[in-house]
């Protein structure tokens, strides 16, 4: 069989020679050892000798061809072979490991914004100088290192400067960082107080023995569901716009918590298991919704009652709020609009609590507890993660009255209606 | 340019090519038939092998040096043929022709060259380093005269063991004057132990000749008399003679235990490696002068066709033979495998090769 | 040595003043008296020699356990020690294996000048098919001796003039100590001291320094093993402690002291509450002069300062 004689490699470091003579002619018979060729390579002039006796059957490449390491350049074979295709050359051999290209490793991502430590803060420009340590005991202590001064050489914070700053609940007096964080006051604004004794008011004993009363013969139960806020402010937003037009400045503006009162009145009218009292040998049904709800006031809480919420309008539930408000703010407040509720609502969401469960209002069944609507990122219908509003409402339920299937269905209800608040116009 | 020095082997070319003088001796004559066609096999077959080697080599498969043997195997088959059961070899980088002597297949010496996992050191020695412990045969080293004391301490196990054996250490003319080599030829004499060294005089120390190497040049082996050892000078075209005289040294290293430098003179017809481009220091004449008169396989065959031991249909089967046995060695090292990354980090130490939970040796000792 | 030249035939002790002389800092004393010259062998100054002899001896099952008087003169037998010992195995793709034991002086502090006084444990560690080891006390010298030569590659073993002094509590039985296992010589909790060799006992004095005056506490780990290294027992009292100092006799550049370094900030970065400290031989040929010597050398003070940095 033809072989074909490459360019060969003649010494370690050669990549390309020239074919500078050739010694035979095709057709000419060789024997190994006769020298075929004279080739140039980056070294020297080498002469090249067969290695495989036979006859020349054809010459590629012509004298003066330079031509990379393994082009061929001439095939030897027996007398009268055809001469093989020179471009039909066997498959090299399986290639070792290639060094590869790349480790596959996907480019170096954008680093994750870590959403507990913040980034170290510029001082004077120059990065916060931190051992890896302490830098990992700051994040673990929710410490922001850029707060911290460092007292390890050249002002670098090490493990020690962390420890210090965690055993204070404040800050460390330092030059840098905040010096004092304020203690959040009290509502009324004054501050923290000196030592007195302040003699409880009527009206605080009363809550008092009531919500001891409650808290010990009621066997409470709690329940929460989150809801979707979305369609219920876009709603509030378009009423009250139109109310606007209508009524002008001293138009009735309609707020969260009238929505939930008049959803918690439906619901109750769908869940009527839930508008009830425990009477001791039996459990009293009532036929009427008569909603209370918190207002705080200076020195306490007051419940205020809209009576018949289950056959009153979103707009008339609105007014008799407002109208209580006022009345409770101003004192006002008649025994008769104070008592006789079958069902509780206090929403705390005006102050930032996303959630919480109250204290039931004795006879009542249940209390609803509404958080603040907070934005966050939600899970879709499409699995896709959106930016979305909840509220997180919570009911506390008398749990020899309410159980926990009822509790939750009235639950499922008032959420039904308060994402679809339209049903509350019909 | 001027003339390259011609060297001059004052025994070597004396002798025209005609029978050998030592065809007689016992060591010889005592051969069979088989023995002789046998002999001459292993000397075709290490020429064949190395030729097939340079086609290899050229298409770029060899990566690195490629010393070969060619013109030279007179030596190594003399020499090896002689040896038993506790005689030991150990050479220096050309050593293809002492691997297949001793029995090293044509297969696995030819994937080692090319790098494969098929190769008798797995891919990770080359051409320089062919080692096959179980045949005595001890490497295959790149360092000129590095092996010297290596052997040394091998005929010294040998002697330890209370065995009949030696160690044949073979090096190149070149190799003499390192300090390494002197240092094991003292401790030899000193400590009576049972080396051979064989230096392969085939005139050239890769461009460099003797003359203009060797402060004492013409004979090489003669420094053995500063070590107050025996030496000897054999002319490496006869192997009927190198088995001659070799025997002699073979029969004091067992008896005596006393070692002996032998001088075989010998040639090579290509460079120094394949990297050499021989012209710049020896004219092609003298080339040609060698392979017409002194080809040592050639006058091997003539020899024993004279003997009748051969004919000339035996003698073209088995060189057809050894180069079919070539060319299958080339397509298997072509469809070797080559060794994984994995394989880089293994074979480095024994204890980590062959832990077990007796280990002692424990901790980091690959590093990253 | 004696117990290994009782337990196996194959062991032989070679080197020069070995036998008849007892050798040059009295390691063999009484060996070959009780051996003879066949398994206690005097060699001629002739290292590249009878260091290549006992490789190739070892390729045949021979235990050679060579003395080199002063580590330094491995330099004149650097071919066989690296390129034959270390790479037979490897090119030979693992037919064969060199169970040496190459063991002597390796230290300076002795006044001897610049061409006797080397620590070449790095330069010889740097080369995989070799093993390192480093005793700094009587029991991990015996040990590890002991246990390099029943090893089956071949392990250098780097001794010192200056502790062949130390007197220690040495068990009547057989043990070994493991190659590849550092040894905690002193526990603590502030600062972690890695070292080898005599640095080892500079460090302890150093560490009882800073406990007395300082009040500090300090972890001194002694290597015993430079390759294989103990890496894991270095990273667990980095852990600890949060912050680290190396002390070596090397000389600075590429001294074992800056793989443990690499090593340290490569696994324990976040645990790290401070740079890692070196305290290295002063960068220069051995000086000959006595004080200035003891300068060059790291002494307990220098380590004292140093560790204070690392604590700062």
């Amino acid at each position: 069989m033809a072989e074909i004689i490459d360019m060969p490699k003649l010494s370690d470091t050669m990549s390309v020679g020239t074919l500078v003579k050739w010694n035979i002619k095709e057709g000419q018979v060789v024997a190994f050892g006769d020298i075929l060729a004279e080739i140039e390579t980056d070294k020297a002039t080498m002469e090249l000798s067969c290695t495989v006796p036979g006859t020349i059957l054809k010459i590629y490449a012509p004298a003066g061809s330079q031509l990379p390491v393994g082009d061929p350049i001439c095939a030897i074979g027996k007398k009268d072979e055809k001469a093989p295709d020179p471009k039909a050359k066997a498959a090299p051999a399986k290639s070792a490991p290639a060094i590869p290209e790349s480790t596959g490793i996907p480019c170096i991502p954008e680093a994750p914004k870590s959403s507990h430590s913040p980034a170290p803060a510029q001082t004077d420009g120059s990065r916060t100088k931190i051992s890896p340590y302490a830098k990992r005991m700051a994040e673990k202590a929710a410490i922001n290192a850029a707060s911290l001064s460092g007292t390890g050489p050249g002002g670098r914070i090490v493990a020690r400067d962390v420890v210090a700053a965690g055993s204070a609940p404040v800050a460390p007096a330092a030059p840098s960082g905040p010096v004092n964080v304020a203690v959040t006051p009290p509502a009324d604004g004054k501050g923290i107080q000196a030592d007195a004794d302040q003699p409880v008011s009527g009206m605080r004993a009363t809550i008092a023995r009531r919500l001891v009363e409650s808290k010990n013969t009621v066997p409470h139960f709690y329940l929460e569901v989150e809801v979707d806020a979305a369609p219920l402010l876009a709603m509030r937003e378009t009423l009250n716009k139109r109310l606007a037009e209508a009524g002008g400045e001293s138009a009735l503006k309609l707020s969260v918590n009238d929505f939930i009162l008049k959803a918690s009145a439906e619901a109750l009218r769908k869940i009527p298991a839930v508008n009830a009292s425990w009477a001791g040998t039996s459990i009293r049904q009532h036929s009427a919704v008569h909603l209370a709800f918190g207002v705080a006031l200076e020195d306490g809480l007051v419940t205020p009652v809209i009576r018949d919420a289950h056959s009153k309008s979103l707009k008339e539930i609105a007014l008799d709020a407002k109208a209580l408000i006022s009345k409770a703010r101003a004192k006002k407040l008649s025994p008769a609009e104070m008592s006789g509720s079958t069902f509780t609502v206090t929403n705390l969401g005006m102050y930032g609590v996303t959630g919480f469960f109250g204290i039931i209002n004795t006879p009542n069944a249940a209390i609803l507890s509404v958080g603040a609507t907070i934005k966050k990122p939600v899970v879709d219908a499409s699995d896709r993660i959106v930016m979305g509003q909840r509220m997180i409402i919570g009911l506390s339920g008398d749990h020899r009255v309410v159980d926990g299937a009822n509790g939750a269905q009235f639950l499922q209800a008032l959420k039904q209606v308060l994402e679809a608040p339209t049903s509350i116009l019909i | 340019m001027a003339k390259p020095a011609v060297i001059t082997h004052p025994e070597s070319l004396k002798n025209p090519a005609g029978p050998s003088e030592y065809s007689k001796h016992p060591v010889n004559s005592s051969l069979t038939k088989e023995a002789k066609i046998a002999l001459y096999t292993k000397m075709a077959r290490i020429r064949h092998f190395e030729q097939r080697c340079i086609r290899v080599y050229q298409q770029g498969k060899i990566g690195g040096f490629l010393h070969l043997y060619v013109g030279q195997e007179a030596v190594a088959a003399g020499t090896i043929s002689l040896l038993g059961k506790h005689d030991h070899i150990i050479t220096g980088y050309r050593d293809h022709g002492h691997g297949l002597m001793v029995g090293m297949g044509m297969k696995e010496c030819m994937a080692e060259l090319t790098g494969k996992v098929t190769g008798c050191s797995k891919g990770k020695g080359g051409s320089m380093h062919y080692f096959a412990p179980d045949k005595n045969y001890w490497g295959g080293h790149g360092i000129v005269g590095g092996q010297a004391p290596l052997g040394t301490g091998l005929a010294y196990a040998v002697k330890y063991r209370g065995e009949k054996g030696s160690c044949f250490t073979y090096m190149g003319d070149g190799a003499v004057n390192q300090g390494a080599v002197h240092e094991a030829y003292n401790l030899a004499a000193l400590w009576d132990l049972p080396v051979v060294f064989v230096v392969e005089n085939n005139g050239y120390s890769m461009g460099t000749s003797q003359e203009r190497s060797t402060a004492h040049p013409g004979c090489l082996a003669k420094r053995a008399e500063g070590y107050n050892m025996a030496w000897d000078v054999i002319n490496g075209h006869d192997v009927y003679e190198v088995r001659a005289k070799t025997a002699a040294a073979l029969k004091r290293a067992h008896e005596e235990s006393k070692p002996t430098v032998l001088e075989i003179f010998t040639y090579r017809y290509f460079g120094h490696s394949m990297a050499d481009p021989d012209k710049t220091y020896r004219d092609k004449e003298e080339i040609k002068e060698y392979r017409d008169k002194k080809d040592p396989v050639f006058l091997f065959e003539k020899e024993l066709l004279a003997e009748k031991v051969l004919t000339p249909e035996l003698v073209e089967s088995i060189n057809a033979a050894a180069m079919e046995e070539a060319d299958a060695a080339a397509a298997f090292a072509d469809e070797s495998p080559e060794p994984t990354q994995a394989d880089i980090t293994k074979h480095i130490y024994w204890e980590e090769d062959n832990r077990s939970k007796n280990s002692t040796s424990s901790g980091t000792i690959i590093f990253e | 040595m004696r117990e290994e030249l009782k337990r196996d035939e194959n062991v032989v002790i070679m080197g020069e003043e070995v036998a008849q002389f007892n050798g040059a800092y009295k390691i063999t004393e009484g060996l070959l008296k009780e051996f003879g010259p066949k398994r206690v062998v005097d060699t001629p100054i002739s290292e590249a020699g009878f260091i290549g002899l006992g490789i190739g001896a070892s390729m045949l099952g021979i235990r050679p356990v060579m003395e080199l008087m002063f580590w330094s003169f491995s330099y004149v037998a650097f071919d066989q020690i690296v390129n034959n010992a270390g790479n037979i195995r490897y090119m030979s793709g693992g037919l064969i294996n060199c169970p040496i034991v190459i063991r002597g002086p390796a230290n300076g502090g002795t006044n001897v000048g610049a061409t006797h006084s080397h620590t070449p444990e790095a330069i010889l560690a740097s080369h995989p098919g070799i093993k390192v080891v480093c005793p700094a006390t009587p029991y991990d010298a015996k040990g590890l001796l002991k246990a390099a030569i029943r090893d089956n590659d071949p392990v250098y073993v780097m001794e010192n003039t200056i502790l062949y002094n130390d007197k220690g509590e040495v068990p009547d039985e057989d043990y070994i100590v493991p190659i590849g296992v550092a040894d905690i010589k002193r526990e603590g909790t502030d600062l972690t001291i890695v070292a080898h060799g005599r640095a080892v006992i500079t460090s302890l004095k150093a560490a009882e320094i800073l406990e007395k005056e300082h009040g500090v506490s300090v972890e001194v780990i002694d290597l015993r093993s430079i390759r294989p290294l103990d890496e894991e027992t270095i990273l667990a009292s980095v852990r600890k402690t949060h912050r680290a100092l190396l002390v070596e006799e090397n000389k600075p550049f590429c001294g074992v002291d800056a793989q443990v370094a690499y090593l340290i900030q490569a696994r324990a970065f976040d645990e790290l509450d401070a740079p890692i400290g070196r305290v290295s031989s002063i960068d220069a040929p051995q000086i000959y002069s006595k004080k200035l010597e003891d300068l060059q050398l790291p002494y307990p003070a220098r380590v004292v300062e140093a560790a204070l940095k690392v604590l700062a």
